[in-house]
């Protein structure tokens, strides 16, 4: 708190982000420890997590107050004016220091207390067991076994504990490996599928340089590939562009030479590295939030910033992955660099793509625990938790998550889970509110106590889920290894509205044939079971069945559902309020909101008695 | 003329047919007047049945052909057939690129034979006269002829009208089509203004068009108008009967909007050839706001780079947006739409009148007007009232549909008066549609059949140029409407949107870019494999019936959207 010098400014206004004529709404600003509120006239809330403020900046004063822009990392941009200047740059100076936290404890996650009693917290962080995952898939087995190399952390910090490797693979042979990998970080099991008795595995780039060998490392490759009994032959994915991993050699690093290797098939795939990917989205953004955007401006803007071909790439990484396992039953070996950013998502992606179970709502939650979290994606770094480099920050994470929606817009009904889950899910990443994504690795979050003095994200979500659930979801998607065969054409990746204007209401659809078919099907299940409950209250009553009853009561409740299932439609499509106008419109559907063109002010000065709604409340607030 | 004389070749055996996603079929190709078909040998080649291609001709785009001479000579062997012989000899492959963008292949043997089906076809494929098209042939059992073509008789308009407001009335001044070739035979115009002032007027307008109703706003009376270009001209004329009949439309005091969908600078440029625009000084109520939508050959031209974009599957991410980008079409969505939420905004938020015109009044002048009253009127959101909204504001309305859907997007023909103005407006719509999922009772199938058969079609509707040529050709009583088919309960069901519920709000689209799609359905209809998106369209129809039929029907759902459509593929079972 000795951060806040004023925790409320009145008449502040917050200005529609993309009006030309700046159309906004007054209302009053507070600052809390954790948030900063604005409630507007007519008492709407917008809560903004300090840890969600990427940058805050303070324009020129103007004629009306001093402008004040937060942007933050769910990608909701607010302006503000602030009619005095030193209000605005107390509330400047507090957010600046509110938001750039400089150590762990000061997080979120360590005040957050959802009230929940202490064998709740324990049984919660207990939800997503990595052991139980790996048993799954089928290891330990004959090819696998689990090692106990890394049990202190002593061979690679940024490991987990728990590390599964061919059976083959001895303890010298791991240690001479993961000593002739960048960070230490060897081959270790990332994915095992039974059918095909093929792995995904995962290291960091080996310190080949231009010449140098490892026996130990060619050893811990021949155990691989023998551990795979359908194919000897083994893919080396190294996800980065060739001529970056080429310069990599100068610096004693590099990748694998084919000739010192046997039975293995080289392939790099180019995805670029966290600092082309977090300028790719600067542009993105600023595309995106440009005013009054031209449709030629918005497609030109995407094609430079260069964010769809990024996805496109990370993709086709993971379709290459996956047609090596399930076309020629072989095992792949990916890394990139350090094996914790394009190494992450490529095997994630991968392993949804072969593996039903990971596309329902618990699975994805262990995919992310496995080869996010446990396996050292850098979230404290990539996601600037902490104040701290800012070259670290990239947005490896969000670029999966929007693989997986682009998956979902392709397979409707292969995925248990909808677009809120990811949504939800890249919220809480940023919010450090929930113990989950906090640290850089197992080691750190094990020294932070993080099960002890935090919260799990997992069973908030599985709470509510609900809200995350595909309708749609079918289950002839959901036997064991159905396979997804995704078509990564160019045109089949759209730009999502939905996590980059997720705040801008006036872009979305103004119906969701989502939530409505929620409550449908929802409805329908509940009608169901009421048919059955009152069909065996019926039995009951009559002691035997009375087939004329029921066929009567059969056919006076079928119709019902037909009957029953509008309300929830009318429910959800009109929450009617009248905006400020005597004109009924579907909410954030006016066109005001719309900014058809700018002539609102051509109107009022042809017509003056004519006040347009917008033109209202910016003289009204003048 | 005979059809016959334009067949070379009427039938060739062992036709290899093979279209993107689905298996090929081999089977005997056959030639009629209108149609392409090609049945395969039953038990030949594996195929359980027999697959058909029954293809309309006039859907025919575009006809490539490629011949290989194998040079070779191949001895036959004693269990060859001289088929066999032939196919090692020479063959040729045609692929046709239709109206409706599917592009099929046929392999066909012999060299000549195929030369012989490709010029047949590009022949028949070039008919122009309208009464040796198939709608004049086609005679389905279920169908009466006089069917469909009197359900939207815009006296039933004009009564809704009359009920609330006697300011207007309904004027057959225009019975024989002398005072404006191109309008119907009735019109609503002020009640207040003569049949001699209007005829006058016509005289001040553009193919005679002078202004008239085009829709009431009943929530405030106000009225959308749509007319040719006034003939100013480079002396800047006058016309009093005109200005009469635009100033009737306004109470004294009142202000009204003409919008222009062309740019200042165009509409000025346009007096120099005899057009122009109305000045202040002549309408003083009126302020002219310019909208420049893109039409004609640019418009074209845009479809034409838009579908060959969309047919290069190996183009890189960057090379996809930049082509995406630089043919233009979604910014003429963007346009479109914008414009016409400036029109309705006018009349229900400024309750201002509205006069929407261009230069001749028949493209983008209608775009506007019929996108416009989808935004407003909650009647034109039902699957007959879209209907009646394209009889009158397309169809009467004397949008030139035989000239502008002459060719599609494949053709190498020279581009003569083509523009996809109405394919741009179905775009529109299902824009609409994606952003109220709720409020259209129909979905995307019935913006594609109209989109089908707008360019190659077995009805009548959208035969002609205006009424005036349907009088002539004597459309309405010699074709069947397309209307009555596709209100044949069985067929309606097809169109319905499950998820609709009336919703009597104005639907205000957002026109961001980023809310701007570009129409997967349309433009990829042939080329994505569609099948898991139309199951889940198949599942959320189950859903929302709330019955519990097996969600495996769903897997059908492709074949039976294709063997509703005759031109494409027809399974018999045998």
């Amino acid at each position: 708190m000795e951060h806040i010098r004023t925790t409320k400014v009145e008449q502040v206004k917050l200005l529609d982000r993309f009006s030309t004529s700046n159309k906004s709404l007054t209302g009053t600003l507070y600052l809390t420890a954790t948030h900063l509120l604005f409630i507007d006239s007519s008492r709407r809330e917008t809560w903004i997590l300090h840890h969600h403020i990427a940058a805050v900046e303070k324009l020129p004063l103007t004629t009306s107050g001093c402008p004040l822009v937060i942007q933050c990392k769910n990608f909701r941009i607010v302006h503000f004016v602030v009619p005095r200047e030193r209000d605005c740059h107390d509330v400047y100076n507090s957010l600046l220091q509110l938001s750039r936290t400089a150590k762990y404890e000061e997080l979120y996650a360590f005040s957050y207390n959802p009230k929940q009693n202490e064998s709740e917290q324990v049984k919660g962080w207990q939800l997503i067991d990595l052991a139980e995952e790996y048993k799954r898939m089928g290891v330990p087995n004959d090819y696998w076994q689990l090692s106990d190399a890394n049990r202190d952390y002593k061979i690679c910090e940024t490991y987990p504990r728990d590390l599964y490797v061919p059976r083959t693979a001895s303890k010298p042979i791991i240690v001479g490996s993961s000593k002739f990998r960048s960070k230490g970080r060897f081959p270790v099991l990332s994915y095992y599928h039974k059918d095909k008795k093929a792995a995904i595995c995962r290291c960091s780039q080996p310190l080949s340089g231009f010449s140098a060998r490892c026996l130990e490392d060619e050893h811990m490759l021949q155990a691989i590939s023998k551990a795979n009994p359908s194919n000897r032959y083994m893919y080396v994915m190294d996800t980065r562009p060739k001529l970056n991993a080429m310069a990599n050699r100068a610096a004693g690093k590099g990748y694998e030479n084919e000739d010192n290797y046997s039975n293995i098939r080289f392939q790099f795939v180019g995805i670029e590295n966290i600092h082309v990917m977090r300028s790719s989205l600067q542009k993105l953004l600023e595309v995106s939030g440009t005013k009054g955007l031209s449709v030629n401006d918005f497609l030109s803007g995407l094609e430079s910033s260069g964010w769809l071909r990024h996805i496109k790439a990370v993709l086709d990484a993971a379709v290459f992955l996956v047609k090596a396992i399930a076309v020629e039953s072989a095992s792949v070996l990916v890394h990139c660099s350090d094996g914790w950013d394009r190494t992450s998502q490529v095997c994630s992606l991968g392993a949804l793509l072969l593996d039903s179970y990971y596309r329902t709502i618990k699975g994805f939650m262990v995919l992310i625990e496995k080869d996010w979290i446990s396996f050292g994606h850098k979230f404290s770094d990539r996601c600037c938790q902490l104040d701290g480099d800012p070259k670290e920050i990239s947005p490896v994470f969000t670029q999966f998550l929007e693989s997986v929606w682009n998956l979902m817009e392709q397979f409707p009904q292969a995925f248990e889970y909808n677009e809120a889950f990811l949504l939800q899910i890249h919220e809480h990443v940023h919010s450090c509110q929930f113990g989950n994504f906090l640290g850089n690795c197992q080691k750190e979050r094990e020294e932070l106590k993080l099960k002890e003095k935090t919260y799990s994200l997992w069973p908030f979500l599985l709470d509510e889920q609900k809200k995350y659930q595909n309708p749609l979801y079918s289950p002839d998607f959901s036997p064991e290894l159905t396979l997804l065969e995704p078509n990564t054409v160019s045109f089949n990746f759209k730009f999502w509205r939905n996590m980059y204007h997720q705040f801008d209401r006036s872009m979305h659809p103004r119906q969701s044939v989502y939530d409505l078919i929620m409550n449908m099907s929802e409805q329908n299940k509940q009608l169901e079971k009421d048919i059955k409950e009152l069909e065996a209250k019926i039995k009951q009553k009559n002691g035997q069945p009375d087939a004329v009853l029921m066929k009567e009561h059969q056919q006076s409740a079928h119709p019902a559902p037909m009957a029953l299932k509008t309300p929830p439609c009318f429910k959800k499509e009109q929450p009617l309020i009248p905006v400020n106008d005597a004109v009924r419109t579907i909410e954030g559907s006016n066109t005001a909101d719309n900014r058809y063109s700018e002539f609102m002010e051509e109107f009022s000065k042809a017509e003056p008695a004519v006040v347009s709604l917008e033109y209202g409340v910016a003289r009204m607030t003048c | 003329m005979e059809f016959s004389e334009l067949i070379k070749t009427a039938t060739v055996e062992s036709v290899l047919l093979s279209c993107a996603g689905l298996p090929p079929v081999r089977g005997t190709l056959c030639i009629t007047s209108h149609h392409l078909l090609l049945s395969s040998c039953p038990g030949g080649d594996g195929q359980p049945g027999t697959m058909e291609l029954w293809l309309l001709i006039r859907n025919v785009d575009a006809v490539e052909k490629r011949v290989q001479n194998l040079g070779w000579y191949q001895p036959p062997r004693t269990n060859d057939s001289p088929r066999d012989t032939r196919l090692a000899g020479s063959s040729g492959t045609i692929t046709l690129r239709c109206k409706d963008l599917k592009v099929l292949q046929l392999e066909i043997p012999g060299m000549e034979e195929c030369l012989n089906i490709a010029s047949s076809i590009e022949a028949l494929s070039s008919v122009d006269s309208v009464m040796m098209m198939y709608p004049f042939f086609y005679r389905p059992q279920d169908l009466r002829l006089e069917e469909g073509w009197h359900l939207f008789p815009l006296e039933q308009y004009f009564q809704q009208i009359a009920a609330q407001t006697s300011q207007w009335r309904l004027s057959d001044l225009n019975r024989d089509f002398t005072t404006c070739p191109t309008y119907p035979a009735d019109v609503i115009v002020p009640a207040a203004v003569s049949d001699d002032t209007l005829r006058r007027a016509a005289r001040f307008r553009q193919g005679g068009r002078f202004p008239v109703l085009s829709y009431y706003h009943p929530r405030n009376g106000t009225v959308l108008l749509r007319s040719s270009q006034p003939l100013t001209g480079p002396n800047r004329k006058r016309c009093p009967e005109d200005e009469v009949l635009l100033g009737m439309v306004l109470d004294e005091g009142e202000r009204g909007f003409i919008i222009d969908t062309r740019s200042a600078q165009a509409a000025k440029q346009a007096r120099m050839t005899g057009g122009g625009t109305e000045p202040k000084s002549s309408y003083p109520q009126w302020k002219r706001l310019h909208r420049p939508l893109e039409r004609g050959r640019p418009l074209q031209e845009s479809f034409i780079k838009l579908v060959e974009a969309c047919n290069d599957a190996s183009l890189s991410m960057d090379r996809w947006l930049s082509r995406l980008e630089s043919c233009r079409w979604l910014s003429h969505v963007k346009a479109a739409l914008s414009t016409a939420c400036l029109a309705a905004q006018c009349l229900d938020r400024e309750e201002a009148s509205v006069l929407v015109h261009g230069a001749e009044g028949t493209d983008t002048t209608l775009l506007v007007t019929a996108l416009a009253q989808v935004i407003l009127d909650p009647g034109c959101r039902t699957v007959v009232g879209f209907q009646g909204l394209l009889e009158r504001e397309w169809i009467e309305a004397g949008h030139p549909f035989h000239l502008r859907c002459a060719r599609s997007a494949y053709s190498h023909a020279r581009l003569k008066q083509e523009a996809p103005l109405f394919l741009l407006f179905l775009d529109c719509v299902w824009q609409l549609s994606r952003q109220f999922p709720f409020s259209l009772e129909f979905g995307e199938s019935l913006l594609l059949t109209l989109f089908d058969n707008a360019y190659a079609s077995d009805y009548g509707t959208f035969l002609c140029n205006n009424e005036k040529e349907r009088c002539l050709c004597k459309v309405k009583e010699n074709t069947h409407s397309l209307w009555a088919w596709l209100n044949q309960p069985e067929e309606k069901k097809k169109y319905l949107n499950p998820l609709y519920s009336h919703n009597p709000l104005v639907i205000w689209p957002s026109v961001e870019p980023q809310s701007i799609q570009l129409w997967q359905g349309l433009f990829f209809r042939w080329i994505r494999p569609s099948q898991y998106l139309d199951e889940a369209r198949a599942e959320m129809q189950r859903l929302v019936e709330g019955n519990e039929a097996p969600a495996k029907e769903s897997a059908g759902s492709r074949l039976s959207r294709s063997l509703s459509d005759p031109a494409a593929w027809t399974e018999n079972e045998r």
